[in-house]
């Protein structure tokens, strides 16, 4: 592997900032027919430094050489010239046009003046078969499943004859088998000479999948090496500067009465019959793949969309809960997968993020005490150790995990009983993720129950105490901590 | 070094102001009467009409809506108040301004309905209200305008107290109301949060559908106390009054940072917007431009200010 040509150098990159040194002298190599996986938290440069590749930064110094030859690379179209496809974390597809518009955008086939749709499909249809997709060309890309539109996305760059494919974070949105598939479309690549920048928070995807590991901590290069040098907790604490001895917190405690009881919950084309109860004290894990229903069963729940069937008791009494507001009110919080867009009010302040869901308490007569507002919101920050400039700092300005942290500041403010998370760690990166695990077992230690859904399998074992799965709107198994396992959830999970 | 910057930092957070600092000293310079008393007063009296629809339309931009009837709205509840109140009517003139306010709140209603439960886009369903009001306020006289007020309603607009022309009072306690609201209470708050992200405000609780009702009867409210005091101002109501008047209050709006995409804005910019028209028109006035040319103009420096604004904070992120 080792001998593989050198396609791609980066030397001694710096990037300033209205003077402020984001990148420090970092150097990057890539070889050919190899997937080099570039690790870190968020912040520690990983997307500066692919930005400056794919010519959406300008270097401040340094030099980056492509095949061997010195590359000026100073607009993305350059970067499109010599090879090099940069593959969206959030996907930047046209929703509302096809897959092959999608696919040969501002480089469409022409008859004349008007578009060769005809050819465009079939262009599209031999690039999916040579990869193996099967998706319809002529498919909205709206019909499409998040897994999908990434592979369109990879075909895309493929098409280009990109050599320098770069993924940042492919499979966040992606299912167990939808992973498998993109592996495989992976390997397919790098067996034809393609080399893939492959940027990922999950580190049990980058052992299965890298050839080679580039360590950035806080915009300097703290190592480089073969896959074969580094394990698990050796790449953890290169990453983080410290050794994580227990990534997963939790500690044992007894559990109480049952808080929260669902019977027969359904809701017409979503889920059905979903039956289960959570004790005080308790991690209720909800594992499945995406699609399964589980998504909607917390919404439910929680208000946001009404059940058809089935019946919600909450302390022992049955409750009806026909928006958020009463579920806040029976002291359910609710952190959504979708940060940007059930979660945050990215053009609000971190304070104003903070104090949403409960201003009532900061309000006399609709007047809101600014003096309070700011003590509470400052407070919860701090307990939460959210990482912004001042408590005025726009939400879109903050890391994805900073992000998440102020989504749950504003539910601990709450003081919620029953703490319904939806994918917590989704995009976040490790510190984070520690404090998220960490503030899940404290809640559920102090006698409230936490509902978690989550698609990564370690989190969804590490955290819960009961895992309950799910399979096309169905519940199809429940398990202890202790009986459960990977190879039964995942055939839960399929159905099996 | 650092002095400098920190000064630099405050002339763009309140660029606009300093838009209108420049414009006012290119005026002094420029105009002898203008820096008069008289004339002071004068324009102030004349942009406290759009100042009035621009406090409603700030509510409704931060929404993320627009609301393009509110100049047929101040004709049609002006038509409709002062029908009842020229002189030798029987009715009191507290009934017409109760009537013109109701009217507003009235059409704001229709709006913020439609727009909030039955999800038509803000500019059909105000471009809608627009064309009916202001049909109705034609048909009302068949085109004629009504004059021969009563004084005591007149007062409202053409009164003074303390040498400063009841106008002015009225637009600034509006507009201290309205960034009140907005920055200091919960209504306001939810606003914002409305704007910035519905579906994360409904999930916080919020019951965005009714923010959204609310802004638009805000919006109404002050298009028929512009309505009010326009009428009042020139003894007259005309059909016609207000038409074109929605735009002046969306660019005073935007031109004081407020967002059209919603979540972003605040009342102290809009003032600033407001002042910027209303000392544009007066300068031209006195510069003895055309009025065709001062349209010209206008449009220009709109989009000019607009540039500047949406670049330097560019630059300074």
């Amino acid at each position: 592997m080792s001998e593989n040509e050198r396609i791609l150098e980066m030397r001694d990159i710096v990037k300033e900032f209205s003077g402020v040194r984001v990148l420090d002298r970092v150097s990057f190599a890539l070889r050919r027919g190899t997937v080099h996986a570039l690790m870190g938290e968020n912040g520690a440069g990983k997307s500066t430094l692919m930005k400056i590749l794919c010519g959406i930064y300008a270097k401040t110094e340094g030099e980056i050489l492509l095949r061997g030859a010195p590359a000026e690379i100073q607009t993305p179209t350059d970067a499109k010239a010599l090879g090099v496809a940069m593959i969206h974390q959030e996907l930047s597809a046209f929703h509302a046009l096809t897959v092959s518009a999608n696919m040969f955008m501002n480089r469409e086939f022409m008859k004349g003046p008007v578009i060769d749709e005809a050819r465009m499909v079939s262009e599209t249809d031999k690039v999916f078969s040579d990869l193996g997709i099967r998706i319809d060309p002529k498919a909205k890309m709206e019909t499409l499943s998040v897994a999908e539109m990434q592979l369109v996305e990879i075909a895309k760059a493929v098409s280009t004859d990109a050599d320098i494919i770069i993924m940042d974070e492919p499979t966040s949105a992606l299912t167990e088998a939808e992973v498998r598939k993109l592996y495989e479309t992976v390997e397919d690549l790098k067996s034809r000479g393609k080399s893939i920048i492959y940027i990922s928070h999950k580190i049990e995807e980058i052992f299965a999948i890298a050839d080679e590991i580039t360590v950035l901590r806080d915009g300097s290069l703290v190592g480089h090496d073969e896959i074969g040098a580094f394990d698990k907790d050796r790449l953890i604490s290169m990453m983080v500067g410290r050794t994580l001895s227990q990534q997963f917190h939790k500690t044992r405690h007894t559990f109480g009465d049952v808080m929260l009881k669902v019977e027969g919950l359904s809701r017409e084309h979503a889920f059905e019959n979903v039956s289960f109860e959570v004790r005080a004290g308790e991690v209720f894990g909800l594992a499945g793949l995406i699609g399964a229903g589980r998504t909607e069963v917390v919404e439910t729940l929680f208000g946001l969309a009404k059940k058809s069937a089935g019946t919600v008791s909450l302390y022992g009494a049955p409750v009806e809960i026909n928006s958020p507001g009463d579920a806040i009110h029976s002291g359910i919080a609710f952190v959504s997968e979708d940060r940007k867009n059930v979660g945050l009010n990215l053009v609000g302040s971190v304070k104003e993020n903070i104090t949403l869901a409960n201003l009532k308490k900061y309000c006399r007569l609709g007047v809101i005490n600014a003096r309070e507002e700011r003590a509470a919101s400052d407070a919860q920050a701090e307990k939460l150790s959210v990482k912004a400039n001042s408590r005025d700092t726009l939400a879109m300005y903050l890391s994805g995990g900073n992000q998440q942290k102020v989504i749950l500041a504003r539910w601990m403010s709450t003081t919620p009983r029953i703490l319904i998370l939806d994918e917590p760690t989704k995009g976040i990166d490790v510190g984070a993720k520690a404090e998220i695990y960490r503030l899940i077992d404290e809640f559920a230690a102090e006698g409230n129950c936490v509902i978690m859904v989550s698609s990564e399998m370690p989190e969804v074992l590490g955290m819960s105490d009961r895992i309950a799965v799910m399979h096309e709107g169905r519940m199809t198994a429940v398990f202890d901590r202790d009986e459960a396992t990977q190879e039964k959830i995942l055939a839960a999970a399929a159905g099996i | 070094m650092k002095k400098k910057s920190k000064l630099l930092d405050y002339l763009v957070k309140y660029r606009v102001f300093v838009i209108f600092a420049v414009m006012f000293i290119v005026m002094a310079i420029s105009s002898d009467v203008f820096l008069t008393r008289g004339n002071i007063l004068n324009m102030l009296r004349q942009l406290s009409i759009n100042g009035i629809l621009a406090v409603g339309m700030t509510f409704v931009l931060i929404t993320g809506g627009i609301d393009l009837s509110v100049g047929a709205v101040l004709t049609f509840s002006a038509m409709v108040g002062c029908s009842l109140i020229q002189k030798g009517s029987p009715y009191p003139v507290i009934l017409a301004v109760a009537v013109s306010l109701a009217i507003g709140v009235g059409i704001g209603l229709i709006n913020g309905i439609i727009v909030a439960k039955g999800s038509v886009p803000a500019f059909i369903v105000t471009l809608g209200t627009q064309m009916m009001a202001a049909g109705a306020a034609l048909l009302l006289r068949n085109g004629s305008p009504i004059p021969g007020l009563k004084d005591e309603y007149n007062v409202i607009g053409a009164g003074s107290f303390l040498g400063v022309p009841l106008p002015i009072y009225i637009f600034f306690a509006i507009m201290l109301i309205g960034g009140f609201v907005l920055r200091r209470t919960r209504f306001g708050r939810h606003t914002y949060a409305v704007g910035g992200n519905a579906l994360a405000a409904r999930a916080c609780g919020i019951r965005d559908k009714s923010v959204t009702i609310w802004v638009y009867v805000i919006s109404g409210l002050c298009a028929a106390i512009a309505g009010v005091v326009l009428s009042a101002r020139v003894r007259t109501a005309t059909p016609i009054a207000g038409s074109g008047y929605e735009l002046d209050a969306i660019a005073a709006a935007v031109l004081g940072g407020t967002s059209l995409t919603g979540g972003i804005g605040n009342m102290w910019g809009t003032l600033a917007g407001v002042l910027i028209i209303g000392l544009l028109n007066n300068g031209m006035d006195l510069l003895n431009i055309q009025s065709y040319i001062q349209d010209i103009i206008q449009g220009l420096i709109i989009i000019a200010a607009v540039y500047i604004d949406v670049n330097t904070n560019k630059a300074r992120n």
